[in-house]
């Protein structure tokens, strides 16, 4: 614990650590200092010199060095000018007046400065009624300016900052909140100032513009309404919105979201989302939200392509049926192929579904798969980061080491929180076979070939300096991916860093343990419930009574859709029309997480809770339900009809999930920074956290129990031929999967199916950048755009996943 | 009482009848065909303005809902391009609703809007046989189009209408 610091702030006794700031120290004992370019995440800078406050120290003796004694009570001495409070560290003894005549005089006058140019665009700006600058205005501003109103200084309007931020120059105060937030927290500086005086402006130093993925953020914390989403332009005013806390459902991180809705008639009067805004946990996503999340977070929940009826297959076409119908139908068949029953569910869904869907797959006999490609998952509940993990805490003599995931594409937040916690001196090993955008942060980079994972991991059991400096650190975290990896791959590579952790002792501690950077959001949550992916899935589908909950096969795979074809009867349930509800004998309408209650468990095995924010689309019900009943027509009895029951069940029957209940995962702790409605001006307009902040599960080596790390069976590595290449699965973050297609706004950034080559290689197969390649994946034919990356090995192609070329782990291929 | 006292006093009723028949003004007027002129200050159904080169003068900003002390105000907002300009500026009032059932005839909405673009006009007719009619969308409130090419949406110079709030003059002068 730092350095206690103890002051005065009109008259009130502060008592705050050292090295805190004025304007945070009053903060903590309630008392505002306006402020527009100081926020608690940001380095001070004083560039808008609104915190103006008599600040006075205790007068120190020049000979003794003691503090000079009048009347009892130390001298204080008050500097002659205002001093700005966001740059002002606090010290022993110092005496703040925030509310002097002085100090308010200092204040009115900034504010009558800053607005000489601001336009009187309020009314038709999105940030009206939610805007830090005409809250300080209405606090602490002149209802008179001096300024001649004709002199006012114009610039431009409407400039698009790429096709995500709109900019208008006019409105901007100079704060360089965005610049800062860019620089300093997402570590890409691709927005500056140019020109000089009344005409600086802030301008995109990208191509193409504003080329980052944390760029949400900035028109979150700008403190007027120069920085705007184009997804949320014009949609309503702030105060026209309901507020409801979600979860984000794009990646394991589960940062914590607050969706905003409305009524409206564009939408034929229904109640829809109109944007996604961070809600803050400290703990998990701060008080930021990464552009996936923001702009393609719920368009997918009110796409026109949802299923909002039951559908039956009747002569060869799926028509219309009742839910009775459709139940009792898949009830039937999955009765009379009991032998065959297989449950195919993906970490889409939340505890709850899963859950249930386990239990009836248990009950029947049946077997339930998860519909992923990346193993690992058994083993995080044994070493997986200890209750209490926060990556924010971590810092000098911690240590942090990514294998094989390239978290800028996979997971952002967890990307933005281990630079932070690089710049704050812990160390960062990367270990990748290509460049990733953490290279620039990492302390050690190691590069090894596709296929040498587990023997990467392995070598840090030999004495190296890297090795050395991993094992003897405070705390040490290791976040394993699936890049150029398969199930076996994967699940190999996790118990390699599982074996590392254990003997480094690096297991059963907060800020220590194993994190798996999943596909799906709740990856995780379905290997806790038990759910495992099935290594030959084709097999595993083929001839059989399959029930698929929240996955698209037979859009993701031709092999898998063949295999389908062959299955004896074929339940979708889901919310989205897919290629596989095409197939479907019976096909389940779903309702998506914006419209129901449930959990989710995140990478760090955080169980967080989501609520309903809009009403159910058309017939649809929740997945949990929709199993109970289907359950209930194959005499297994299911709680179907409370989301929380359903979690009471599960928490009593596993044990990392004892005494939990949706109380305990509502439960809220102060948080700092501040923010929330009613510190706008503080810390952007990121939400408050009141509805829960979620409960992190106990590992079984934190818990005490004992640790076996299961070998897993080593496959041969694949050696292609001459005139072949190691075509290996990436992710890309915006991809064409279900839930970010039907964001529009993310098109352009998403591109097209493509395949990546070194320019060598390249050039010994006649290609170009940009041309139209067909790849051959060891029999499944695809084309793609080539592109060229110099920091890839040669003999490798490397192809994204989930845009529209299938592929699940490392093949042979040939690209001409 | 004398026996013709009753026709007396029926007598005096009739006299009085006929003289405010033959020498008094009317006070009552042939409504529908005949209508009166309401006072300066009548709030009567709300009118939506254009300027004189026919573009709205509504922004969509949604203001006059938020004054709305009876919630009747309903108004969404989309962006205006140069190809298809509702109002000067980048936004104006796709949606804008009024529930004449609701309204209470206050002229907050008047007193609310940035652009003087709702007053509360001197039209009482609103009578309507179906609930439904009650709801007044914008084609309803809003005044007509000075010529059909002066109507909006329609396309316009690229860069004249920047502004969506008009330029105002210094008020102290």
């Amino acid at each position: 614990m730092s350095k206690q610091v103890t002051l005065s702030i009109n008259g009130v006794t502060a008592v705050v650590p050292e090295g805190t700031t004025v304007v945070d120290a009053a903060k903590s004992v309630g008392i505002d200092i306006p402020v527009f370019c100081h926020h608690p995440k940001l380095e001070p800078v004083g560039m808008c010199r609104m915190c103006l406050v008599e600040i006075g120290r205790p007068m120190l003796d020049r000979a003794t060095g003691q503090a000079v004694i009048e009347n009892g009570l130390p001298k204080i001495q008050f500097m002659p000018k205002l001093e700005t409070a966001c740059t002002n560290r606090v010290s022993e003894g110092m005496v703040v007046m925030t509310i002097s005549d002085k100090a308010k005089d200092g204040q009115r006058g900034t504010l009558e400065f800053l607005l000489t140019s601001h336009p009187l665009d309020c009314p038709v700006c999105d940030k009206g009624g939610e805007c830090p600058l005409q809250n300080l205005t209405m606090a602490f501003g002149s209802s008179q300016s001096r300024f001649i109103y004709d002199e006012k200084n114009h610039l431009e309007k409407q400039v698009p900052l790429g096709e995500l931020i709109w900019l208008d120059r006019e409105r901007c105060i100079q704060c360089a909140r965005c610049i800062r937030f860019q620089d300093e927290v997402a570590g890409e500086a691709v927005l500056g100032f140019d020109e000089r005086g009344r005409n600086t402006q802030i301008v995109s130093l990208s191509t193409p513009g504003f080329d980052s993925v944390f760029s949400g953020n900035t028109t979150d914390i700008c403190p007027v309404g120069a920085l705007t989403t184009a997804d949320f332009r014009f949609g309503a005013r702030p105060w026209e919105l309901k507020a409801q806390a979600s979860i984000c459902t794009q990646c394991p991180v589960g940062c914590n979201t607050t969706l905003n809705t409305r009524r409206e008639a564009k939408a034929g009067g229904d109640i829809v989302i109109k944007r996604v805004m961070p809600r803050q946990n400290e703990e998990v996503n701060e008080i930021w939200l990464c552009d996936k999340g923001r702009f393609a977070g719920y368009h997918y929940t009110e796409s026109k392509k949802r299923l909002t009826k039951p559908l039956v297959r009747k002569e060869e076409k799926l028509a219309r049926g009742s839910w009775s119908a459709a139940v009792n139908l898949a009830a039937e068949n999955f009765v009379k192929y009991k032998k065959d029953f297989v449950v195919l569910a993906s970490g889409r869904l939340a505890n709850e579904d899963l859950f249930n869907l386990k239990s009836l797959a248990d009950t029947a006999g049946g077997k339930a798969i998860l519909y992923s490609d990346m193993g690992g998952g058994d083993i995080t509940p044994l070493v997986g980061v200890g209750q209490g993990t926060n990556i924010g805490e971590m810092g000098k003599g911690d240590a942090i080491l990514v294998v094989a995931s390239d978290l800028y594409q996979e997971a952002p937040i967890w990307w933005l929180r281990i630079k932070q916690a690089a710049d704050r001196g812990a160390t960062l090993i990367v270990a990748n076979p290509r460049e990733t955008k953490l290279d620039k942060f990492a302390k050690y980079v190691i590069r090894y070939a596709y296929g040498d994972e587990v023997k990467t991991v392995n070598d840090f059991s030999r004495k190296t300096k890297i090795s050395d400096e991993f094992a003897k650190a405070k705390n040490a975290i290791v976040f394993f991916g699936s890049e150029g990896l398969g199930l076996n791959g994967s699940s190999m590579l996790a118990s390699a860093c599982a074996t590392l952790l254990k003997e480094t002792e690096h297991i059963g501690k907060p800020n220590n343990g194993l994190v798996g950077v999943w596909q799906r959001v709740n990856d995780q949550g379905a290997w806790e419930v038990g759910f495992r992916p099935e290594p030959d899935l084709e097999k595993a589908l083929k001839g059989k009574a399959v029930y698929i909950v929240g996955a698209d096969p037979v859009g993701d795979d031709p092999a898998l859709a063949k295999a389908l074809k062959g299955a004896k009867f074929v339940a979708v349930q889901d919310i989205l029309e897919t290629a596989t509800t095409e197939i479907a004998d019976v096909v389940f309408p779903a309702q998506a997480f914006t419209e129901r209650e449930g959990t989710f468990t995140s990478g760090e095995r955080r169980v967080q809770r989501f609520y309903a924010a809009v009403p159910p689309k058309g017939e649809t019900k929740p997945d949990f339900a929709i199993t109970s009943q289907v359950a209930k027509g194959m005499g297994v009895i299911l709680e179907g009809s409370s989301v929380s029951v359903v979690f009471d069940i599960l928490a009593n029957s596993l044990e990392a999930f004892a005494d939990l209940s949706y109380e305990k995962l509502a439960e809220v702790r102060g948080q700092f920074p501040i923010v929330g409605r009613g510190d706008l001006y503080y810390g952007g307009t990121t939400y408050g956290n009141t509805q829960g902040l979620g409960v992190q599960l106990v590992p079984t080596a934190q818990a005490g129990g004992a640790v076996h790390i299961s070998k897993i069976r080593k496959e041969a590595a694949l050696r292609p031929k001459e005139n072949e290449l190691l075509a290996v699965p990436v992710s890309k973050l915006y991809d064409r999967g279900v839930t970010v297609n039907p964001a529009q706004l993310l098109d352009r950034r998403v591109g097209e199916a493509s395949v990546t080559l070194h320019p060598s290689t390249a050039k010994n197969l006649g290609l170009e950048a940009g041309a139209k390649v067909k790849i051959n994946l060891d029999g499944v034919k695809a084309e793609a755009t080539l592109k060229l990356d110099d920091t890839i090995s040669t003999g490798v192609a490397l192809v994204p996943r989930s845009m529209g070329i299938a592929i699940h782990e490392p093949v042979v291929a040939k690209v001409k | 009482m004398g026996v013709f006292d009753p026709v007396i006093e029926l007598g005096r009723g009739l006299a009085e009848t006929l003289r405010s028949f033959l020498f008094e003004p009317t006070v009552t007027i042939q409504y529908p065909e005949e209508k009166r002129e309401v006072r300066p200050r009548f709030r009567g159904r709300h009118i939506l303005h254009r300027y004189e080169d026919g573009l709205e003068k509504c922004i969509g900003c949604s203001l006059c809902a938020a004054a709305c002390p009876s919630d009747a105000i309903f108004v969404e907002a989309a962006e205006n391009t140069d190809e298809k300009r509702f109002s000067p500026g980048e936004r104006y009032a796709s949606t804008y609703e009024i529930n004449m059932m609701r309204c209470i005839y206050c002229g907050f909405c008047e007193d609310a809007c940035p652009t003087e673009a709702i007053t509360l006009g001197d039209n009482y007719e609103l009578a309507y046989t179906d609930r439904r009619d009650a709801i007044y969308p914008k084609e309803k409130l809003l005044d007509p189009a000075p010529s059909a090419d002066m109507s909006s949406p329609r396309k316009v110079e690229p860069g004249v209408y920047n502004r969506s709030v008009p330029e105002m003059k210094n008020p102290s002068k």
